[in-house]
């Protein structure tokens, strides 16, 4: 071929179909706001009888366990592909992606498949997201905002 | 002996036959209207294993099963077994072919296993000295996807140029024999990589390696598209498709009216959901076992070009930012047994 990886890629550009942003964005929109109005039923209900940090917290936990159970039913990823990002970007999604290798990897044994592999889509958001924490911790500390 | 037509087209002297073939797929494949060409449609994708793996073997050992039994040929009188897979080690065709016990050579051409078994099958089968060699070659949406993807339930969107891994698998028992299909004559591809990095969009790393190998085998020949009633391209989708006919056009060559993909041919791109289409080694396998070589027997088509194309990364080659290298390789199916390039 004489054709350059630059040449080759613009003409690549010409030909593939463009992503159809008119339903994908609605639709992550919609569900992802959804499901956070179901978090902020869910809290309403348990103020009821909690506290504010214990019902917010139980909220939460109530998320992940129902996108937990219906990953395992086979449900979520069919959510997942109407709503992209409306089902990863909320707590659901974090579940999701752990639930998701428990369940596929499990095949290789309970140690080394599961157990091993249980935090392969997670792990890096968890390992960024603590040193991110350790570093915004302090700066709050020595920018005296800690009081 | 194969002779040379340039550096890397060899025409068969005595042209083996395809003495037999089969296809099998799973359930998506069995909701197509191409389900017919599949000589037994699957709708447990488990094929009653525990893992995804065993079930791929099980799918390429049912193919071997089949291909033989119509040839009405035991394991114990083939020479040679050619196959391969996608899986890490082509764990897919140990596991579900060494119970038949036969000589195995171990091959890796990604999504062009199939032509690549085709191709060695005619270089080692046209002298008569190993006769007959099976050929065979799978492919498993559920194993590919965690190797090389997503675990199965993992909630994400695949992008429009995304193609669907077929469970699928091909197989071809080659010696010969009277009856064509006739292996003709083979171009041997060479890995053609143009920068393509995305893992999401395999029919645009692919199509530089298809056009690559049929310009190489027209310029070997010195024959033109017109020659040919059909030319089948491995699983280019709808987008390496249409890059295959812009990369061809650059050079003058038009093939898109003789011209069908197995990406294309094996799912309903509209009903199925499958984006640009199928892919895996077993779309090929089975889209050339299957529906071509059927087309073949039945006259229907009589002079066809076979280049099914593989993209050669890994998970590893990826994520340390390596573009994708992509190989074709052609084989010449005809109905005709005289060998038209003899002495040329």
């Amino acid at each position: 071929m004489k054709l350059t990886p630059q040449e080759y890629d613009a003409m690549i550009q010409k030909t593939v179909p463009p992503t159809q942003s008119g339903r994908t964005i609605p639709a992550a929109f919609l569900v992802g706001g959804l499901i956070c109005v179901l978090g902020q039923g869910l809290t309403d209900l348990y103020l009821l009888f909690l506290p504010q940090q214990q019902a917010s917290t139980l909220a939460s936990v109530t998320l992940v366990f129902l996108s937990a159970l219906f990953t395992g039913l086979g449900l979520y990823p069919k959510l997942a592909k109407f709503a992209g990002a409306g089902t990863l970007v909320p707590i659901t999604g974090f579940s999701n992606s752990v639930t998701s290798p428990a369940l596929e990897f499990k095949s290789e044994g309970f140690v080394l498949g599961l157990g091993a592999k249980l935090f392969t889509l997670s792990g890096p958001v968890i390992a960024y997201g603590v040193i991110t924490s350790v570093i915004y911790g302090v700066i709050y500390y020595f920018t005296g905002l800690g009081g | 002996m194969p002779i040379p037509l340039g550096r890397s087209t060899f025409a068969m002297n005595r042209p083996p036959s395809v003495l037999a073939s089969a296809a099998v797929g799973g359930k998506k494949e069995g909701e197509d209207p191409m389900a017919q060409w599949f000589d037994e449609i699957h709708n447990d994708t488990t094929f009653g294993e525990k893992t995804w793996e065993k079930a791929e073997s099980r799918f390429q050992q049912r193919a071997c099963q089949l291909a033989l039994k119509k040839a009405k040929i035991a394991p114990e009188q083939v020479k040679l077994l050619l196959a391969g897979d996608l899986l890490n080690q082509c764990i897919s065709s140990s596991y579900g072919v060494k119970e038949l016990m036969i000589p195995f050579f171990g091959l890796y051409g990604a999504c062009s296993t199939m032509t690549e078994a085709l191709a060695l099958a005619s270089l080692l089968g046209d002298n008569g000295v190993i006769d007959p060699i099976l050929a065979v070659t799978s492919s498993h949406f559920c194993s590919a996807e965690r190797q090389f993807r997503y675990p199965l339930e993992y909630g994400g969107q695949r992008p429009p140029t995304a193609q669907w891994t077929a469970t699928a698998s091909g197989a071809a028992l080659v010696g010969k024999s009277s009856k064509p299909p006739y292996l003709k004559a083979v171009t041997i591809g060479t890995i053609q990589d143009l920068g393509v990095h995305d893992i999401n969009n395999m029919g645009a790393a692919m199509a530089p390696a298809a056009a690559a190998t049929l310009l190489t085998y027209f310029a070997d020949t010195g024959t033109q598209p017109h020659q040919y009633d059909g030319i089948f391209t491995g699983d280019l989708g709808q987008v390496g498709s249409k890059l295959f006919y812009q990369l061809l056009a650059q050079q003058q060559v038009n093939v898109t009216s003789i011209h069908q993909d197995c990406g294309c041919l094996i799912f309903d791109a509209k009903t199925q959901d499958v984006h640009a289409g199928g892919s895996g080694c077993g779309c090929a396998a089975s889209m050339g076992c299957g529906y071509l070589m059927r087309q073949l027997e039945m006259g229907k088509l009589h002079h066809v070009l076979f280049l099914a194309t593989g993209a050669l990364m890994s998970t590893v080659s990826c994520q340390q930012g390596c573009s994708i290298p992509c190989i074709s390789h052609l084989v010449y199916l005809s109905t005709d047994p005289t060998p038209v390039f003899q002495g040329g």
